[in-house]
Order: C-alpha cells, then sequence, then structure tokens
C-alpha cells in the first residue's frame, strides 16, 4: 500500500531533520522528508529543496507539506502550488508532523492527513451533551506499547466514526478519544488499567468498539 | 504568431523578455535605487539569464510548461519580493492554459488574469499601492483582441500607462512604502519591469 508522504519545511535544516527523526520513529512506513536551511546551510528556506523534497517523498499517493513560520510559508506554498501532488497543512510543526505521520501511517488520505496536522494543537473544550446516553468501561491494555502511535491512531480513527463524544481516563489524566495525540500523551502502556466514557446518541457503540479494538490488541 | 501560440513560440517571447530585461538592468536599478534597494534590475536580470539557462537544458512540451519553468527558475533564483510574486504570475499563468499545445488570444488573456490573481494574492497589493499590481491590473483589463497581438499590445500599452501613473503615488507596499510621502515622484521598478515584459512578449507576438 503507498501511503502518504510528508515533508518538513524549516528555516533550519537541524530544526527540519528533527522533526522528521521524531516522526519516523512514529510513523515507520512513511516517508518522510527534510527541506530546511537554505542551499548554503544558512538559515532559510529553498524553493529548490521544497520542490526536490515532495518530488522524493511521494510514493504514488500524494504529499503533505507542514512548514515551521514566515517565509517558510510563502515557499512552501509555491512549492505544493508548482507540484501537482501536494498539500499544505497549517499546523504546528513538531505536533502536526507527528499526528500527520501516524494519520498516513494508517492510510489516511492526504486530506486526512493534512487534517490531522491542522487539528493538531487539540480541538478546543466542549462541553460534554447533555442528551443521549452515557456508557463506560475499564479497559486493561494487552498489548505491550499500550496506547501509543499506531494503536492510538487506530483507537482516534474508529472513535471519529462514531457518534460519540469518547473521553480516556488514566489516573488523573483524560484525553479525547479523537485525538491521536492526546491519546499517546495519556502515556498509558501495557498492563494499564484505563476508563473509557462515552456520551451522546452511540455512547453504548463507542465503548464496545473501544473494547474490541483493546481486545484485538489495537490490531498490533 | 499569427495564429496560435505554440511551445516553441512562447520559448522565443521569453528569450525576448530575457533580452529586454538585460538591456533595461540599469534603468530598473535605478528606479529601484530611488524608492527601493536598488536590486530590481539586478535581481530580475540574474532570473531571467538563469531562464535563458534553464530553457536551453530542458525539453518544454506545451506552453504550460514553459511559463511553469519560468516560473519555478524566478522563484529560486530572483531574490526579495520580485521572485515569489513574477515566479507566483506565471506559475498561474502556467495552470491556467495546462494542456494546450497551442495558445490563442483568448488563451492568452486568460493566463495574464491568472497571473494578475496570483501576484495580488501573493503579495495582497491593491490598484493604487504603487506595485507591479498598477501595471497588470490596466493591462489585463485591456488585454482583447481577435489575435494574440492584438491582446499583447492592448496589454502592454495599457501597463506602460498604468507604470507611468504611478509616479505621483505614494507606495503602500513593499519597500517603498518604508518612504512614506518620498516614495511621490519615481516610478514604480516592479510596475516598469511589468509593462516591459508585456511589451518584449507583444513585439514577440507581432514578428
Amino acid at each position: 500500500m503507498s501511503r502518504v508522504g510528508l515533508v518538513v519545511v524549516s528555516h533550519s535544516a537541524r530544526l527540519a531533520d528533527g522533526v522528521v527523526e521524531v516522526a519516523a520513529q512514529m510513523a515507520p512506513n512513511v516517508t518522510a522528508v527534510a527541506a530546511g536551511g537554505t542551499a548554503d546551510g544558512g538559515i532559510g528556506t529553498d524553493f529548490d529543496a521544497v520542490t526536490a523534497a515532495i518530488e522524493n517523498a511521494d510514493g504514488g499517493a500524494g504529499v503533505v507539506v507542514l512548514y515551521d513560520l514566515g517565509s517558510a510559508r510563502m515557499i512552501a506554498e509555491m512549492a505544493v502550488e508548482a507540484a501537482d501532488n501536494a498539500r499544505l497543512a497549517d499546523g504546528p510543526l513538531v505536533e502536526g508532523a507527528v499526528a500527520a505521520a501516524v494519520a498516513a501511517e494508517g492510510g489516511a488520505d492526504p486530506a486526512a492527513v493534512a487534517h490531522a496536522a491542522e487539528n493538531a494543537a487539540g480541538p478546543p473544550d466542549e462541553p460534554a451533551p447533555t442528551t443521549g446516553e452515557s456508557e463506560e468501561a475499564v479497559v486493561t491494555l494487552t498489548n505491550e506499547i499500550g496506547l501509543h502511535a499506531r494503536p492510538a491512531a487506530t483507537v482516534a480513527r474508529a472513535m471519529t466514526e462514531i457518534d460519540a463524544t469518547v473521553t480516556v481516563h488514566f489516573g488523573t489524566a483524560t484525553a479525547d478519544g479523537r485525538s491521536v495525540l492526546a491519546l499517546m500523551g495519556l502515556g498509558a502502556r501495557g498492563g494499564d488499567r484505563i476508563r473509557v466514557t462515552a456520551t451522546g446518541p452511540r455512547a453504548a457503540d463507542a465503548v464496545r468498539t473501544f473494547q474490541e479494538l483493546a481486545a484485538d490488541n489495537f490490531g498490533d | 504568431m499569427t495564429v496560435g501560440c505554440t511551445a516553441a513560440d512562447l520559448v522565443t517571447a521569453i528569450r525576448a523578455a530575457a533580452a529586454t530585461v538585460a538591456e533595461h538592468r540599469v534603468e530598473l536599478i535605478q528606479l529601484d535605487r530611488a524608492i527601493g534597494d536598488g536590486d530590481h534590475g539586478e535581481n530580475l536580470d540574474r532570473g531571467f539569464k538563469a531562464v535563458l539557462a534553464a530553457l536551453g537544458q530542458s525539453t518544454v512540451d506545451d506552453p504550460s510548461a514553459v511559463l511553469k519553468l519560468v516560473a519555478t527558475t524566478l522563484i529560486s533564483k530572483v531574490g526579495g519580493a520580485a521572485g515569489p510574486l513574477y515566479g507566483t504570475a506565471f506559475l498561474r499563468a502556467s495552470t491556467a492554459v495546462k494542456d494546450r499545445a497551442e495558445l490563442t488570444a483568448a488563451d492568452v488573456a486568460e493566463a495574464l488574469t491568472a497571473a494578475l490573481g496570483g501576484v495580488v494574492a501573493r503579495g495582497k497589493a491593491e490598484p493604487g499601492d504603487k506595485t507591479m499590481v498598477d501595471a497588470l491590473t490596466p493591462a489585463v483589463q485591456a488585454a482583447t483582441g481577435e489575435s494574440i497581438t492584438e491582446v499583447l499590445t492592448a496589454a502592454a500599452e495599457a501597463a506602460q500607462a498604468g507604470a507611468d501613473a504611478t509616479v505621483p503615488l505614494v507606495a503602500r507596499k513593499g519597500r517603498a512604502s518604508y518612504l512614506g510621502e518620498r516614495s511621490a515622484g519615481h516610478m514604480d521598478p516592479g510596475a516598469r519591469s511589468t509593462a516591459l515584459l508585456l511589451r518584449a512578449f507583444a513585439e514577440a507576438a507581432a514578428r
């Protein structure tokens, strides 16, 4: 399966390389390419480098481009416009790259990968819906890495498709069930017990789906 | 170029534009020195020399590909604001005429409209800000005619009139805006280079 590739555009070569390194660790099968610094090794962004990175990152499923600040956006915009296989994601660089990489690893299309990056800063807090059912369950994680990259992505994708507000509780921390990064941020590992609560029209479905995914070790 | 404009015709026109830029390099430098940082002529000349080199090295199959090669070369070789602005203009023009083997007069007008859209989107300048938009906007409005030569000649004349009209303006965008009132009394170098390029294209079309 061909996955969406990523390009990280930064004023600094080392920053771009570092972000790619972090993203690659979360998503070993995703091609992420750094385009940082100017051609002569200085601070800045280089159109040709970004264009080449987009070419190198594309395995046939398209490319999502993230950028750091200022003129990097303009260079990234022009490179995306000149390529016909790329799109821009306007999200936080590090969190966005990780969220995008995890989404791409899971086989998401370019629009969904860009969306993951753009929402990586976290959705605004919403009040819990007062209508519909309310369900909860305690789940023991039996896979070794727990709610880490791919399992977190699996959960977030599944919860996104169900009309319910899902919250995952671990110790005193809580996470939105639709947010890959929030789920990863819980730090729940194999053997840990987490509590899943859901409200909304399909709360029961959401909790049952979560339990099924956990029982299947999230497909790992 | 009485009928359609092929990739080869367009390459000829681009070469003519590069020659015009080289010829007017010092004039553009002097205009920019008055109200900017003085590098417009130098940058544009370097960019179009790189375009000539790129055209010599690549095989370009259709007009859209020629415009795209010009765009990417200008973006990567022209410093300052002019590279991204002219680059985006050529990039949008390229997209506007994608997959056409020969350009008609209507295609040329459409490409100019797309180019203006790109410049405005990139630079956020409006008419009256004393920028290349002041040449390109009237050029697009005037770009009508039965033949490509008519379209480009009308556009080039309107562009030069637009550039001339920037003389009394106070700059509101770009480096010149830092000068405030002192920017009045000088022609905007970007508007002038836009008019020069369009005139070069029109003359190439007429030949």
